[in-house]
């Protein structure tokens, strides 16, 4: 949290003058009870209407200039709190886009979103709220005490046993009621969780005649949170009358000491009520602050959940400097005995690979779900560092390529066909950002997407809607292929891209690919054999590791688990739709 | 809010009463107490009042009376804490006493309603009518008990009190608290339009975020991370200046009420004072009107937020009781017959079916299945395969026609005894967050553990089982995200395993299984399929020529029904598909 506070450095006026007009405000407040003091006394004591009236115009400039510090202590804060919250949100966005694989796997995307969201808005309410009232409330109620002093130092006396009191019944009920209010969201979330299951397995609940089984559960979560729900009202309900009680056994103490510093001749009538006045606004801001103290709290948990964002993230800073590449080595890749962990993992995904590809060559990888197929290709642009062995590309082992330098040579087309929000131009610029238009066709062309383009209106001006959904899945999926060939890459990587395309539009790709004047070095990733059984390796993956590496013929022959998987979508193909 | 919203929120209202009248008691009992309270809340400003003009000056103080007066204090202000204690506590009870019988009450309707409820509405919208509609329902009708009526209680009483203290100053307080509330109304219609830029600018923002980072392994793979830095700074800039507007002029609310009140309070000075010194009011009583003063603008604020909220709360109510209104499905006959240990005949005679009157889906069909015979249905996507599974669990019911087993009517027999019957495997491999144990369980509670394990080995999953963190104790959730697809589908197979019914309805469909895993699964339903009525929606060659009775379906329709041979034969619509399809 004290990290993030650096980025407040900028706002340093306002952080201070903030809250020093607050404060000055809420002096003007505790002026008041004196005017009305001196308007009874003197006024009414000596009958004296001219003064009365001066006083109630006092009274009305005090409330006015106590105003226009508050508009002032109120802009301070609105601007040091959003200018705050964008300048944390941008080092955020800057961190993650540095962010390694492994990085972004621990961390997960969704909380990432969380964080960036709404964790920095809580933050920003809180240092709103922190400049605006961090010294009022306490002020004003230490203020008031100090006041009483002036007035009469016995009466005082009473105010210095009311403020503790008061405190520990407000602090002591929030704090006792916010971990079970927190439990009681908890059970919320469990009654919700009930309600789901019971509505997305009707079937097999009503087909197994669990239902009163499952009311009956239901009843049970719902009867433990509506005991909670009780137990904290029970609570909570003492925080009012117990204020209260202590608040009027406070003023009767004043009145009673009033009344016998009165008789004495001590004090007046006026110093009485402007007594009575001070305690009146102490329980109100006492009330404010506490919850103030919630707020802040909750904003400082957001503030440590960002921060921990910061601390996690491991980039790695990259040179860009070009390794020379000999060009007899351009478009090779070798693994040597390469094994990859993902990070928390017992079991390493991709155990001891070797293989080499020339320059030209098309490698097909096949195996089961979960056999690291995805992991093994996303080794080369250096997605994930191996822990064993060693990748080389080019010539040159690949830790020695700066990673915007490698990744420039590579053409991804990742297993979900992501688009983003914009043009069919703007997305295939991801590819290369100086393409153009020509080579942008000739990539869709290869990528058999030219068909999407010539049926919209817009052309490559069509705007992708959010996560493309205004394309079907095959079409999305021709669209990233093309958006990796605009690169015009050295290597393609086809991470099992093919399998929303019909089997005669991947012969198709596949084809245009063999055809293209600068060939690129392709590794197809594949469940189905027939995409990958024209390749000139194959690499068959059984939980991570090489059970057969050959051509397809050769695999047929020698390859068990090759075998199997082209035996079992012999029958897999042969199906009906349905 | 127009004529008939506010007739259906009067509606609500009603049986909102309803509801709560047999706590009426209860409700007597605390709307008392909310008078109680009030009243002496509003007396202890007037006692002190009192008090305060029995301390006229040196060696005028009346000691007598002062003690008498703050003995008073003393004693209404205990009254009145205990009475809003136990007024909260009261209101706490019927609330949440409320509140739990609603969802118990839509529970049990939950249970009990017919499938076509939940084909038709999401689940995010149930999910939410019977969570948080519900408890913003709660909310409301807290706030509506505490600050709705003693807020009303509290400006009637002081109106009261100011008034037959001085006339005169009650005009001033009563013209001039209104404009506290113009400001506020006034500044909150100026920063509604730069909150709903802010919102947009925020909402823009998210969407960018949320694209991003979710590809945010995209952006790497193809260095894009400065580009969207850029396009992520212009936004951000917008929303700091969106944001920093909104913020400043909604925080202008409180000290613009506050002057306003600051000016009341001051009014009331000096129109006090100068009264005071005609004689018209006392110095106590004056102090009184001050601290009315400060008090009387509270609850109007709080007024006007309790009654949205409370309009709110009856439309949330209002969702609930729909829920809860909605027909439930029609009760088993009076005399329904237990159907017990099926022979497994099951024919469709003449029966005709649609979800909705307006698209007819099947009609006139009639099939007839022998004991023991497998039965596939074939298909494209769409057609109907799903339907005939509803018919046959009497998840629907048909409109014309009749489904008989051993010869009796579906119609007939109990729903509990039929679906006891019939073992299901479907598609989407639903499974309990509980543990492996129970989920297999879930047909026959009272299995034994060693049925279990015996279940499960015939369905291949013993070993994976073995193999998780806490065996058969491991509790099933999405979030570890611990078991696959594959795995999902064999515990299903297993929970069927365990009850061996008479009758079985399979979707063997496994797309997203690789096809090793598939085979395992297989196997598990050959074995389940020995000697029992199955109905399969077919998807592989094998299976299909392997039935004795193929139901080819197109939209809706049962067009063709015979064995692989048959049907190749006849050159039907069948024996097309097979040719398209299957001689790749």
């Amino acid at each position: 949290m004290k990290k993030l506070l650096r980025l407040l450095a900028d706002y340093k006026k306002e952080c201070m003058l903030g809250p020093l007009f607050k404060m000055l405000e809420a002096t003007f407040e505790l002026f008041v009870p004196l005017v009305v003091k001196s308007m009874i006394d003197r006024g009414i004591g000596n009958a004296d209407r001219g003064h009365i009236i001066r006083m109630c115009l006092l009274m009305a400039l005090l409330a006015a200039v106590g105003l226009s510090c508050t508009l002032i202590a109120q802009y301070f804060a609105a601007k040091a709190a959003t200018g705050f919250s964008a300048k944390l949100r941008r080092a955020l966005m800057q961190h993650i886009q540095r962010m390694t694989y492994t990085d972004l796997d621990t961390l997960g995307t969704s909380s990432l979103i969380t964080r960036m969201t709404s964790d920095i808005n809580q933050l920003q309410t809180g240092v709103n709220l922190t400049i605006r009232l961090l010294l009022r409330s306490p002020f004003i109620v230490f203020g008031a005490m100090i006041m009483a002093f002036t007035v009469d130092v016995k009466a005082a006396l009473i105010f210095v046993c009311a403020i503790p009191l008061l405190s520990v019944v407000v602090f002591g009920i929030m704090l006792l009621t916010i971990p079970m209010y927190r439990r009681v969201q908890e059970q919320l979330d469990v009654l919700t969780e009930t309600t789901r299951e019971n509505l997305t397995g009707v079937r097999v609940i009503r087909a197994f005649r669990n239902e009163k089984a499952e009311a009956q559960a239901f009843r049970q979560e719902n009867d433990l949170l509506v005991s909670m729900q009780k137990r904290v009202g029970r609570l909570s309900a003492l925080m009012n009358p117990l204020t209260y009680v202590i608040v009027n056994l406070a003023v009767v103490a004043l009145i009673y000491t009033g009344a016998l510093r009165v008789q004495t001749g001590v004090l007046t009538q006026g110093a009485v009520i402007a007594l009575y006045n001070y305690m009146s606004q102490i329980l109100v801001e006492l009330i404010k602050f506490a919850n103030f103290i919630i707020s802040v709290t909750k904003a400082v948990a957001c503030g440590n959940r960002i921060q921990a964002v910061f601390e996690s993230g491991h980039p790695v800073p990259d040179d860009d400097s070009e390794p020379e590449i000999r060009p007899e080595n351009r478009g090779t890749i070798t693994f040597d005995r390469v094994s990859f962990t993902y990070e928390n993992a017992a079991e390493p995904s991709v155990k001891d690979i070797s293989f080499t590809a020339k320059r030209g060559d098309v490698i097909g990888i096949i195996g089961g779900t979960g056999s690291g197929k995805s992991t093994l290709v996303s080794l080369i642009p250096r997605f994930y560092e191996p822990t064993a062995g060693t990748i080389t590309i080019d010539g040159i082992p690949s830790t020695e390529f700066p990673r915007r330098a490698l990744r420039n040579r590579i053409g991804t087309v990742p297993q979900k066909a992501v688009l983003f929000h914009g043009t069919i131009r703007q997305n295939l610029l991801w590819g290369r950002g100086d393409a153009s238009d020509d080579e942008i066709l000739d990539a869709l062309k290869t990528a058999q997407a030219l068909d999407i383009v010539a049926a919209k209106a817009d052309g490559l001006d069509e705007m992708i809607t959010e996560n493309g959904r205004n394309l079907s899945g095959g079409q999305r999926q021709r669209l990233t292929i093309a958006r990796a060939l605009v690169r015009k890459p050295e290597f393609l990587i086809l991470d099992d891209s093919a399998s929303a395309l019909d089997f005669a539009t991947d012969a198709a790709l596949r084809k245009a690919l063999q055809e293209l004047p600068d060939r690129p070095t392709v590794l197809i990733v594949s469940q189905r054999t027939a995409s990958i059984q024209h390749a000139d390796t194959i690499l068959v993956l059984d939980d991570g590791q090489l059970a057969g590496i050959g051509t397809h013929e050769q695999l047929l022959k020698r390859c068990e688990v090759y075998r199997e998987i082209h035996a079992s979508q012999f029958s897999k193909e042969v199906r009906s739709n349905g | 809010m127009d004529k008939k919203e506010t007739g259906v929120q009067m509606q609500t209202l009603r049986r909102v009463l309803q509801d709560l009248k047999h706590d009426w008691f209860r409700l007597v009992l605390t709307l008392l107490l909310a008078v109680l309270t009030v009243a002496l809340t509003l007396w202890v400003p007037i006692l002190v009042g009192n008090a305060i003009d029995g301390i006229k000056g040196a060696g005028f103080v009346d000691f007598d009376a002062v003690t008498r007066i703050l003995l008073t204090i003393g004693i209404s202000v205990a009254v009145t804490a205990l009475a809003q204690w136990v007024m909260s506590i009261v209101q706490n009870k019927i609330v949440y006493e409320v509140v739990e019988d609603i969802r118990n009450r839509a529970i049990e309707r939950l249970e009990h309603l017919p499938l076509a409820y939940f084909d038709s509405h999401p689940t995010g919208v149930t999910i939410s009518r019977m969570i948080s509609d519900v408890d913003q329902f709660a909310d409301g009708l807290l706030m509506g008990f505490t600050q709705l009526f003693t807020g009303v209680l509290t400006i009637i009483g002081t109106l009261i009190m100011m008034l037959r203290i001085h006339p005169g100053i009650t005009v001033v307080v009563f013209v001039m608290t209104p404009l506290s509330l113009f400001v506020a109304a006034f500044i909150a219609k100026r920063t509604y339009t730069m909150f709903r830029v802010q919102a947009e600018t925020r909402a823009a923002q998210t969407a960018m975020i949320n694209e991003t980072i979710t590809n945010q392994k995209v952006v790497q793979a193809f260095g894009h991370e400065q580009l969207t830095m850029d396009e992520f700074d212009a936004v951000n800039r917008e929303l700091e200046t969106a944001s920093r507007k909104a913020t400043f002029y909604s925080s202008l609310t409180n000290p613009c009420t506050r002057f306003v009140n600051a000016l009341v309070y001051a009014a009331v000075g000096v129109t006090g004072a100068l009264a005071a010194i005609r004689g018209s009011i006392s110095v106590g009583q004056l102090s009184t009107f001050l601290s009315y003063a400060n008090q009387y603008t509270k609850p109007f604020n709080e007024i006007s937020g309790v009654v949205t909220e409370l309009q709110n709360a009856l439309a949330c109510a209002d969702h609930v009781y729909a829920l809860i209104d909605e027909a439930a499905e029609s009760p088993d006959q009076p005399d329904a017959l237990e159907l017990q240990q099926a022979e497994g005949t099951v024919r469709f005679d003449d029966i005709s079916f649609s979800y909705t009157p307006e698209r007819p889906l099947i009609s006139h069909c009639s099939i007839d299945v022998r004991p023991g015979q497998r039965v596939a249905i074939v298909g494209p996507t769409g057609c109907g395969k799903t339907t005939l599974i509803n018919l046959i669990m009497r998840f629907y019911d048909v409109n014309d026609g009749a489904i008989r087993i051993d010869g009796h009517d579906l119609r007939d027999l109990t729903r509990s005894s039929l679906r006891t019957q019939i073992g299901m495997v479907l598609q989407e491999t639903w499974l309990k967050a509980a543990t492996v144990r129970e989920n297999i369980r879930m047909g026959m509670p009272d299995a034994t553990d060693e049925q279990v394990i015996a279940a499960a080995k015939a369905a291949h999953a013993h070993s994976f089982i073995k193999r998780l963190p806490q065996g058969y104790d491991t509790v099933i959730s999405d979030k570890n995200g611990a078991l696959s697809q594959g795995q999902r589908q064999l515990l299903c197979i297993a929970r069927v395993m365990l009850c061996l019914p008479p009758m079985l309805i399979l979707d063997e469909a496994t797309s997203s299984i690789d096809t090793r895993t598939e085979q395992k699964i297989q196997s598990a339903f050959q074995k389940l399929m020995q000697g029992r009525t199955s109905f399969i929606v077919a998807h592989r060659l094998s299976t299909i020529q392997e039935a004795d009775l193929i139901l080819v379906m197109k939209d809706g329709q049962i067009i063709e029904q015979g064995n692989h041979e048959s049907l190749l034969r006849l050159g039907g619509f069948y024996a097309n598909l097979h040719q398209s399809q299957f001689a790749h």
